[in-house]
């Protein structure tokens, strides 16, 4: 039967080695039913892109406490265009101050889920606006 | 078919969806694996299998570093267990191999078992052959956490790596049946600790007891520590390569690849038929819930499940004998 599953990827970019929100994440996506490759900390933008499309995840969600999301996270996104695979969906959290969205927006990440953020408004967003390609 | 063509060029996106569709039982990727069997059959295939924690992802990422330095190209297939509750999955076995992520001469995949026994995923035997006609010349396949029945990387591996840590148990968890009989090597791992030497004469006397003959291919037991000792870490990761070198020169000489490559391949017709035949059937009998009214009709003990499958098999199947 065929048995179409959501690819999830978790990934830290950058020199950041806060991952504890990382982990809970992946732990409350294994939790919904999705494949989950979580990849650790201090990954370049490179590196986030390349296993992204090895892994074939229909989603990256980034996580930076560190303040370098302005560069780091629309990095990502550009290397995915660059390499053909821009139907992958990028969203991201963090520290992230109101004053960057806007930039974080327009760079192509889909959605920024700050402190606070509850793990079912989540969910529910990636239920919404995700599906499994 | 320009599917096949990517994947022979090595295509990595082509490949990595492919996989996905083997895994999520869409019926187009096997028409695509029919088109590629002609051409599989070509990479070294080795199986990495041990319990959690044993470092198994670890040491794949040295063993691929030092393929990398001949020049080889390789494939790793990293299996990781599925909830047996929610269908979810942490796939965590690539942060061990981070610093190949950027090297195209490497191409890494993670899969979840989806609840096939025996430590490997039921798309595993098929993802294999991708990353084969991709051309990697080696391809590494890692197990769950393994304990002592998962044994069905002997379907797929032309040698198998069993990982083993001291302390886990006495001299007879060594004489058991499963896992311990599958190794073509043995990897002593964290061997700076204690009950390293104990662990050794335990493998040693399993050996012993089997009877190997003279000319006959002995597992040998290599001991692996220092992993903090770069230099020292090395050395024992190129013996580890050069035993699994050793082993597949073994096989070639002795004309015993051919040997391993038809035991997948019966396993992979017994699998064919199996879903070509039976889930056919076992769809349809539970669609129209006749499985459950067999089950209530075996409780009240007016039946019983053979003669249910007998009844079953003489009306679907013309001639089960012929």
């Amino acid at each position: 039967m065929v048995d179409r599953k959501l690819r999830v990827m978790v990934a830290k970019p950058g020199l950041d080695g806060h991952d504890r929100g990382a982990r809970v994440l992946s732990r409350c996506f294994r939790d919904a039913g999705f494949e989950v490759i979580y990849t650790g900390c201090h990954q370049t933008p490179e590196q986030i892109a390349t296993s992204a499309i090895q892994e074939d995840v229909d989603l990256v969600g980034l996580s930076c406490l560190s303040g370098a999301h302005r560069y780091l996270f629309p990095r990502v996104v550009e290397i995915l265009k660059e390499q053909g695979a821009d139907d992958i969906t990028v969203i991201c959290g963090g520290i992230i101050p109101d004053q960057d969205f806007k930039g974080l927006y327009d760079a192509g990440l889909k959605a920024i889920f700050t402190p606070g953020t509850t793990l079912d408004s989540i969910l529910d967003w990636i239920r919404n606006n995700v599906k499994p390609r | 078919m320009e599917k096949v063509k990517k994947i022979r060029e090595g295509d990595v996106r082509t490949a990595t969806r492919v996989i996905r569709n083997l895994e999520d039982n869409i019926p187009e990727a096997k028409t695509t694996i029919k088109h590629i069997f002609p051409y599989t059959g070509k990479a070294h295939v080795i199986g990495v299998t041990g319990s959690p924690g044993a470092g198994k992802s670890t040491l794949i990422d040295s063993i691929i570093a030092s393929y990398r330095e001949k020049g080889k190209t390789v494939g790793v297939l990293l299996v990781d267990p599925t909830s047996p509750f929610t269908g979810g999955a942490i796939l965590g076995d690539r942060i061990r191999l981070q610093r190949h992520t950027e090297d195209p001469g490497v191409f890494v995949r993670s899969l979840a078992t989806r609840g096939a026994l025996g430590g490997l995923s039921k798309a595993v035997g098929d993802a294999i052959h991708v990353l084969d006609v991709m051309g990697k010349d080696v391809v590494i396949v890692e197990t769950v956490g393994t304990g002592q029945q998962e044994v069905e990387i002997i379907n797929h591996a032309h040698t198998v790596i069993v990982v083993l840590i001291p302390g886990m148990g006495d001299e007879i968890q060594a004489i058991k049946a499963g896992i311990m009989e599958i190794a073509d090597i043995f990897i002593i791992n964290k061997a700076d600790r204690e009950g390293t030497g104990k662990l050794y004469r335990d493998i040693m006397m399993m050996l012993d007891m089997a009877g190997f003959s003279k000319n006959d291919w002995r597992p040998p037991i290599l001991r692996v520590e220092s992993i903090f000792v770069p230099e020292t870490f090395k050395e024992k990761v190129k013996e580890v390569s050069e035993t699994i070198q050793r082993h597949y020169d073994y096989l070639l000489e002795r004309g015993l690849l051919g040997n391993r490559v038809r035991r997948k391949t019966l396993h992979e017709l017994n699998e064919a038929l199996r879903a070509c035949i039976l889930e056919p059937i076992l769809n349809r009998l539970v669609a129209d819930g006749e499985l459950e009214r067999m089950a209530d009709r075996c409780l009240k003990k007016e039946t019983d499940p053979y003669s249910c499958a007998e009844e079953v098999a003489a009306r679907c199947l013309k001639d089960p004998a012929a």
